[in-house]
Parts: C-alpha cells; sequence; structure tokens
C-alpha cells in the first residue's frame, strides 16, 4: 500500500479485471470443472406435457456397459420437493413445486422422469433411449386464462380452477368511476408473450459426496449460491446448513434463470451419496429450453380513463400470469409485487386497480426474467398511454409529459402498496432523448415519407423500475420468506492488500471491477490493492446474491460501510500512535493525519501493518483490520429514463429495420461509464428481442415449439442496431453510492418503445395495437387490412 | 475408433477417437482445452467456434475423425509468446464481452473473418458474426471490438471509443 495521493477510480470507464482469463480461454465454467472419478448425468425427461405414468422399465439401460447406475423418481421419495420461497400475498395452501423427478404424473414437456449415470457423457445418453415408459396422457392446457374457465384440465388437486393466487391492489370503487365518468376510455387486450432466458452457458450441476464427513459440495451455475445452499440443505434435504459448501464457478449469463433451485441441484447431490462418486449434470440447449424457467406470460386487459386535454384519471388492470406446472423459487412475488406495485409506470394517476390471477398451466416454470414483473407493467403502462395519445390525436411525448409524476413530489408513494419511489426527474430524461434523436425534424420527415409511401414509425418509451428490493421487513411482508440485505467483508492484510468478500457475484455484470474501484476510494488505496472474491459458501459471509440489479446499491454499499468502519479503527489506532485525540484524525490520499498538523501522520500501510501485528494495541482494540456490514437498505431504489426508436416498415415483406435507437436512462450515480453501457445495451437488446423475434410458443398439446435456438430467435449481430447511449442523474439518497441499478433498465424500457414504433409506422393502416412479437407476417398481413 | 493426429494450437497430438467423437468434444474432454465452449445443439450458437487449416468452423458439428492431420487453432492458441492478439485486445479494451462464455467462438469467427476482409465496415462485421450468438453484449461493442483489432492488423493507431 502507498501512501501517494490516488486517483479517483470512481466514474473512470476503466476496463474489467475479469476479462484476461475470457478473453484467452482461462475461464472455468461449469462444464469446464473435472472431479476424479466423476459419473455423467443423463436425463429422461417427459414427451407428454400431462400425463400419469403407468410403468417405468429401465432394466435395459441399467445393463448398458458403462451405465452406473439408473433411478426414478420413486427412488428420491426420501428428500422433500424443491421450496418456493416466495409465496406472495393471499396465498391458500395450494403451493405446488416439482421434486427432482416426477413420480405419479409428469406436468409438461421436460419434467425429469429418470436419470442415468454412467462412465462418460455419451453412455448416459446412449442408455436414456433404453428406458420404456408407459404414460396415459391426460387432457392438457397451456394458456393461463383457459386455465382458469370451466372444465379446463386440473393440475393439482388442491388448486382448483388452477389458481395459484388471486391477488390485488390499489382502490377498486374509484377507479370502477373514474372508468364509468371518463370523457375518453382506451382498453386493449395486450400479452406479454413467454419468454426463455437464454443464457449462451446453460444450467447444471456437479456434485461430490465425502462419506468420512457427510459433507457435500455443489458446484453449480447460479446467481446466488449462498441461497441454493439454504434452500437444499435446510428444505429439500433436511441437513445442517453446514454440509453443503456451494461454488459457482465463472458462469455464463443468467438474466434471472440462474436465481433458481432446480431438480439437477437435488438430484446430483442424492446420487452422489448414493453411489459414492462425483456426479455431473449439464443441461443441452433443448434442455435449458423445455425444463429451465421461463419469464413473462402475461395475458392482460387493461383500461386507461382520461380527459380530453390529455390527463390519465384510471387504469384498470386485470391479468392472468401464467407460472407454468409449478411453482418455482419466486415465481408468486414477481407476477404480483415486482408487476402489479409498479403499474403506473412514471405517471401520477389518481385512481388504479389491478388484479392479476397468476395459475398452474402445463408448460415450464415461469420465473424472473431480467426486469421480473417491471418489464410487463412497463410494456403495459406504455402500451396503453401510447394507445390513449393515439386516440386523442396528441403527440405521445405530450401526453406522457402532462402525466409525468413532478419532481417535488419525491418521494413519492404510488398508492399500491410500494415504498415510495426514492428520486427522480421524469421530464429531462424525455427532453434529452427527444433532443438527441432530433424529434421535432423525425416527425417531418415521417410525413413526407408517408406520402411517398414509405413507412417510418417513432416509438417514446418513458419508464421507471424497482431495483435492489428492500428493506427485508417490507419484503418480508410482501410473503419474500428470507432477507434481502447483503453482506461484505473488508480486511486489510498485513501486507496492506485489501481483500473484499461479497455475497453478490458477477456472471457478466463486471462488478469484480466495479467494486474495487468503489473500495479503492472509499479506502485511499491503489485499484491493484483490492482484490474482490465471491461465489463459495465456504469463503465468503451470507449473502443472497446477484439478481434485481442489486449487486450495487446493496452489496457496493455494504462494501462502503465496511470500508468505512475500517477507517474509524485506523483512525483509532493512529491517534493512539501519534498520541493525539481520534476525534481529532483526518483520513485523506490514503494517510490518516492530525487536524491542523499534517506532519505528523501515519500511511494506511502503516497502520495496517501495526494493526496486522498487534503487538502494542491501545485497551479494548482487537488486532486486525476486518469489517463486516449486513446491508439492509432503507427502501429499493427506481432508476427511469425515456428511449426513443425510430422503425421503418416494409409493407411489401413486412420487415422491421430498427434505425435509431436513442437512450436516456438515469440510473443514479455510475461507477464505470463503460460497464454502465455495457449493461444498458444488452438489456436493450433483450427487450428489443421481445418486440421482435422472441416467442416461446406451446401447441394446444403442450409441446414447445420454440424447442432449439432454429426455432427460439434470440438475435444475432445482424438483427440489430446500434444503439446511442446517454444519462441524466438524479442520484439516489437511499444509499451513500447515490446509485440506482443498471442491469434490468435496458429491457424494462425497450420492448414496448420498438412496438411503439412499429405501431406508429403502421397507424395509416388503421393498426391501433399488435401483439409482440412483431414478425414479417403480422406486419404484411396487418398492412392488408 | 479412428487414430488422429492433430497439430492443436502448434503441438501435434495422436488420439484415438471414437468415429461419432465431435471435435469440441474431443478438444474439451481429451486435450482440456476447454475455452472453447459448447452453447446449444443444433449448429446455431457459434460458442464452439475454432479455425481448423485457416478457417472457421464450428467444432460441434466437425467430426474430430475428419481433422487427422488437420492444424487447429483455439482461442486458448491465440495469444503468442504472451502478447494478446490483437481481438483479445480488442475485446478487452471496448468491453466487448460480459459473461465471456460467447467469447471464445466470438473471437474465433472475427479471426476468420478479418483474414478475408481486413478493412470491413460496420456492417459487414455485423453479418460477418451471424453464426455467433452472444446474449449479454447486444454486439454494440463486440462491432467496436472486432474495429480495433481490424485498425490494429492495419497498424494503425487505436484506442477505445469513449463512452
Ligand atoms: S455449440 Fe452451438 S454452434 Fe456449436
Ligand atoms: S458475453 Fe455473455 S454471451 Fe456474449
Amino acid at each position: 500500500m502507498t501512501s501517494e495521493t490516488t486517483t479517483p477510480m470512481i466514474g473512470r470507464a476503466i476496463k474489467r479485471r475479469e476479462d484476461p482469463k475470457l478473453i484467452t480461454g482461462q475461464g472455468n465454467f461449469l462444464d469446464d470443472v473435472k472431479l476424479n472419478g466423476m459419473t455423467h448425468a443423463a436425463v429422461l425427461r417427459s414427451p407428454y406435457a400431462h400425463a400419469r405414468i403407468l410403468s417405468i422399465d429401465t432394466q435395459k439401460a441399467a445393463a448398458l456397459p458403462g451405465v452406473v447406475a439408473v433411478f426414478v423418481g420413486k427412488d428420491l421419495l426420501d428428500v422433500n420437493p424443491l421450496p418456493c420461497a416466495w409465496p406472495a400475498g393471499g396465498f391458500k395452501n395450494n403451493m405446488n413445486t416439482p421434486r427432482a423427478m416426477a413420480v405419479d404424473v409428469v406436468r409438461f414437456v421436460g419434467e425429469a422422469v429418470a436419470v442415468v449415470i454412467a462412465e462418460d457423457r455419451f453412455i448416459a445418453r446412449d442408455a436414456i433411449d433404453l428406458i420404456d415408459v408407459d404414460y396415459e396422457p391426460l387432457a392438457v392446457v397451456v394458456d393461463p386464462e383457459k386455465a382458469t374457465q370451466p372444465g379446463a384440465p386440473q393440475l393439482h388437486e388442491n388448486a382448483p380452477n388452477n389458481v395459484v393466487v388471486e391477488w390485488s391492489a390499489g382502490n377498486r370503487e374509484g377507479t370502477n368511476r373514474a372508468v364509468a365518468s371518463a370523457d375518453v376510455v382506451v382498453k386493449e387486450r395486450i400479452i406479454n408473450q413467454r419468454l426463455m432466458a437464454t443464457p449462451m452457458e446453460t444450467r447444471g450441476s456437479i456434485a461430490r459426496y465425502e462419506s468420512s464427513t457427510n459433507e457435500f459440495t455443489l458446484w453449480t451455475s447460479s446467481q446466488a449460491p449462498h441461497v441454493m445452499r439454504l434452500l437444499l440443505t435446510a428444505f429439500v434435504f433436511g441437513i445442517p446448513e453446514t454440509k453443503l459448501r456451494v461454488i459457482a464457478p465463472n458462469v455464463g449469463g443468467g438474466f434471472g434463470q440462474k436465481i433458481f433451485v432446480y431438480p439437477d441441484m437435488v438430484f446430483c447431490m442424492w446420487i452422489s451419496r448414493k453411489i459414492g462418486r462425483p456426479v455431473k449434470f449439464v443441461e443441452d440447449r433443448s434442455e435449458n429450453f423445455k425444463s429451465s424457467t421461463h419469464g413473462r406470460d402475461h395475458v392482460t386487459d387493461v383500461e386507461l380513463s382520461g380527459t380530453r386535454d390529455g390527463h390519465i384519471t384510471g387504469l384498470r388492470v386485470k391479468t392472468y400470469a401464467g407460472l407454468g406446472a409449478y411453482l418455482s423459487t419466486i415465481a408468486p412475488g414477481v407476477a404480483t409485487t415486482l408487476y402489479g406495485r409498479i403499474i403506473t409506470g412514471v405517471y401520477k394517476i389518481p385512481n388504479v386497480s389491478i388484479d392479476v390471477i397468476a395459475t398452474y398451466t402445463n408448460t415450464a416454470m415461469v420465473d424472473a426474467y431480467r426486469g421480473a414483473g417491471r418489464p410487463e407493467a412497463s410494456y403495459l403502462i406504455e402500451r396503453i398511454v401510447d394507445r390513449f395519445a393515439a386516440e386523442l390525436g396528441m403527440d405521445p411525448a405530450e401526453v406522457r409529459r402532462r402525466n409525468f409524476i413532478p419532481p417535488t413530489e419525491f418521494p413519492y408513494d404510488n398508492g399500491l402498496g410500494l415504498l415510495p419511489y426514492d428520486s427522480g426527474n421524469y421530464a429531462p430524461a424525455l427532453d434529452k432523448a427527444l433532443a438527441n434523436v432530433g424529434y421535432a425534424d423525425l416527425r417531418k420527415e415521417q410525413a413526407t415519407l408517408r406520402a411517398q409511401g414509405r413507412y417510418l414509425g417513432i416509438g417514446i418509451s418513458s419508464y421507471v423500475e424497482i431495483c435492489g428490493v428492500a428493506p427485508t421487513a417490507w419484503a418480508n411482508g410482501q410473503g419474500w420468506g428470507a432477507g434481502l440485505w447483503e453482506s461484505a467483508n473488508v480486511r486489510i492484510h498485513l501486507t496492506g492488500q485489501v481483500v473484499v468478500t461479497t455475497g453478490s457475484l458477477p456472471h457478466g455484470q463486471g462488478v469484480e471491477t466495479t467494486f474495487a474501484q468503489i473500495v479503492a476510494d472509499e479506502l485511499g488505496v491503489p485499484y491493484d490493492s483490492v482484490l474482490i472474491e465471491h461465489s463459495d459458501t465456504a469463503g465468503t459471509p451470507f449473502g443472497y446474491g446477484t439478481y434485481g440489479s442489486r449487486s450495487l446499491a446493496v452489496g457496493g454499499t455494504a462494501m462502503v460501510k465496511s470500508a468505512r468502519k475500517i477507517k474509524e479503527k485506523a483512525k483509532r489506532l493512529a491517534a493512539h500512535l501519534l498520541e493525539a485525540n481520534p476525534e481529532d484524525m483526518i483520513f485523506a490520499d490514503g494517510k490518516i493525519s492530525v487536524k491542523g498538523s499534517p506532519d505528523k501522520s501515519k500511511t494506511f500501510g502503516e497502520i495496517a501493518l501495526y494493526a496486522s501485528v498487534g503487538a502494542s494495541m491501545p485497551d479494548g482494540e482487537e488486532p486486525f483490520l476486518d469489517e463486516t456490514t449486513y446491508y439492509d437498505p432503507p427502501n429499493c431504489t427506481f432508476p427511469f429514463g425515456t428511449h426513443i426508436s425510430v422503425v421503418e416498415v416494409f409493407p411489401d415483406t413486412g420487415a422491421v429495420e430498427v434505425k435509431r435507437y436513442v437512450a436516456v436512462d438515469d440510473v443514479g450515480n455510475i461507477i464505470n461509464p463503460r460497464i454502465v453501457h455495457g449493461q444498458l445495451h444488452g438489456g436493450i437488446a433483450q427487450g428489443m428481442a421481445q418486440a421482435l423475434f422472441e416467442n416461446a410458443v406451446y401447441d394446444d398439446n403442450g409441446q414447445l415449439l420454440a424447442g432449439t435456438l432454429m426455432d427460439y430467435a434470440i438475435p444475432n449481430a445482424g438483427m440489430l442496431p446500434d444503439f446511442e447511449i446517454s444519462h441524466t442523474v438524479t442520484p439516489s439518497p437511499v444509499n451513500p453510492l447515490g446509485v440506482k441499478g443498471a442491469g434490468e433498465a435496458g429491457t424494462i424500457g425497450s420492448a414496448q418503445c420498438i412496438m411503439n414504433a412499429v405501431i406508429d409506422a403502421l397507424s395509416p393502416f388503421g393498426v391501433r395495437h399488435m401483439q409482440m412479437p412483431a414478425t414479417p407476417e403480422k406486419i404484411w398481413h396487418a398492412t392488408r387490412g | 475408433m479412428a487414430r488422429i493426429t492433430v497439430t492443436v494450437n502448434g503441438k501435434s497430438h495422436t488420439s484415438d477417437v471414437e468415429d461419432r467423437t465431435l471435435l469440441v468434444h474431443y478438444l474439451r474432454e481429451q486435450l482440456s482445452l476447454t475455452g472453447t465452449h459448447i452453447g446449444c445443439d443444433t449448429s446455431q450458437c457459434g460458442a464452439c467456434v475454432v479455425v481448423v487449416d485457416g478457417q472457421s468452423v464450428k467444432s460441434c458439428t466437425t467430426l474430430a475423425a475428419r481433422c487427422d492431420h488437420a492444424h487447429v487453432t483455439t482461442i486458448e492458441g491465440l495469444a503468442q509468446e504472451g502478447n494478446l492478439h490483437p481481438l483479445q485486445e480488442g475485446f478487452w479494451e471496448c468491453h466487448g464481452l460480459q459473461c465471456g462464455f460467447c467469447t471464445p467462438g466470438m473471437i474465433m469467427s472475427a479471426y476468420d473473418l478479418l483474414q478475408q476482409n481486413p478493412n470491413p465496415s460496420d456492417d459487414e462485421v455485423r453479418h460477418g458474426l451471424e453464426g455467433n450468438l452472444c446474449r449479454c453484449t447486444g454486439y454494440h461493442n463486440i462491432v467496436r471490438a472486432v474495429q480495433y483489432a481490424a485498425a490494429k492488423m492495419r497498424g494503425e493507431e487505436v484506442s477505445a471509443p469513449n463512452v
């Protein structure tokens, strides 16, 4: 550690420390992990969406040379089904979660039925083809609304009409009155189609069991290793938490899908204990599509009422949310709290009423996917507000401006049971986006081109979202079954190296870099002397992991707090050495000096050495600089912004070209602009993909038609434009860094931005709404009436 | 079973492979070169791209047995004497990767692209990389990274674009 002045790191677009290993092929992803004696698992999955299992014959498979063992659901009845950790409000006794493998009935295509363990993955694959299962097919329902109708096939005895939960928020009577008495009411059925997260690395697990100590180690591509450890031990296996160590190696993208507890974690652990050898399972892509969690799947009827001069007076929403055949780890909360409570978006709406009916269907489980509830909310409000503007014949930018929550009303309570929006100033972001895109000229160009038979569309989306969901007490009131604080330990080693451990973990977000920037500045030490450790429950304090754009706002703040505790102790120790008063010590430029006499000082390195040796500590002080914080924020943060896209639609082919994409995002203070831009690019790409390309379609028999990357169109480089990103900065008052979060904002702002542009382009054809994705086929038909 | 002799990253290997063994499994399982990734089962994602005899191929769609006497370059063989290849440098400088899972295949495809077209337009970069999927970056910075490398390989002064 040096005492020279260090250049501030916060705000600098430095390149990432994560990258050298990843660009040279030295990353260590799950499938790269090899253990001595490791066996390989392959899974036989149900080809039926709903069927009774009459019998399973595994004899031929077991006899194949190289096969170690074959297991079916009945073998694993001594462990519990997977837990659901967020039974959101109004739950009846109808919680149905999956077992590691189906026992009597399969309820979606892809549900695990048997597992083969073999000496290599190829033999295991060969062997699953030798298993005979006799099924009795049952009736199937895949649509979340149809599932509730009389006569629909029933998935679970304890869930009549397949209802998981009926949830509501807002003021029903007031809203009914507002809608009934309004000058203008627009209504629409709006579908937020089912999506698949599609991290480029699929999921999987490797489990090893030590019989001498009864201890498991589980390597799994996870966004939340501590949570996995807790859920697997306390809820599934009923063993002490200390008997499991969970390690997340490099994680090749998560987007929510890797937050949750999955059947493969359970069967790999169970089988490794049974056979006394490590077990590895890695999904192939079609398994990832069929059996890991999906996102969205909402069918909504929405009505918005307002005045002729563009003021919104009421919003009435009824949503059917498909949660799949069983409840995944936090699914019910995503469809309710994270969606319904922010349904008003950036607008001040006096009367709001929302009902959500979450249902079981014969499909893969639905859970948080990038944005989790907020993209569904922002899509809905931004589409219906655009529809309102079109109805009035008013500029959509102007309608938005008239209804924005004024900056003077923050912290703002939207009346739907959220904590107040922390800070916001929505008009400047809109203005900047309008200026950046050249809005006035574009509207003229649009008119000129229309006269020539060319169809340009301009789409606006103003959004707000919720990051770093907290505090724990509030989340518990929403049915969340655990904490939402985050931990950070900061230690200063004898050599002056700073070691930080955190319960957050990166899988693309670059938080090793960002965290080191923060800690370096806070302690006034060189960036390179700060090491960030994570992703292993054996080496890090308990933490809740990385999702919901919480790493920086919650995990980063925990780190700042630990660093500040370290500084306080360093001041006390320096005061002791310099025979001064601790209150008179100042900490600056890596030095601790006495106020008024700058020559009386100790470098931080000297204090670290002194504290580490601990030979003559002042009374009551322990050796070492080592501080831990468990930080539970007082509120969530609420990033916001305005995105504007320009598209051209070609009626002859139905093709859409995205010509410009301008985003102005306010994510609070920015630690590393390059990383923040990257997060926004990727987020926008995923929302744009929902608008134009992706659709996880099931047919009426419950077959996943989009079951491979040939059928599920995640965009390639030729399908996306450049992104023009800029910011306004409204610091969050919630945390000392003033940060809000950037991981999901892009996705939350973008789907409706593109759809509003496409529908604007098609307005000469009388189009007022179109369901996503806006495929060439739909557009071609729309242009022909 | 077939016996093959393959030069991988300049080193010769003689191995027995099953007839059905794919090049990607040979590299990953038999040679422990795990920098080459598997992201799909339908030849769509490009995570597995390596260069065989000067051309980029999807190693998940190539039988190892067909590579007898071939010269294969994987991501592990791109840096020379500890110096990053301009593409590796470009991806680092321009934040062309996030999770890094697609990156080895992306870089190997870009390597082939720049061999064929040392001065591509942004559009040519985008279309040249259509066989490689990235879920994290939205491709914006991947295009910058490839252009950075292209300029550097043409001997021009380069720096990462400002943000
Ligand atoms: S693994 Fe996807 S193309 Fe080869
Ligand atoms: S960087 Fe994650 S898939 Fe490309």
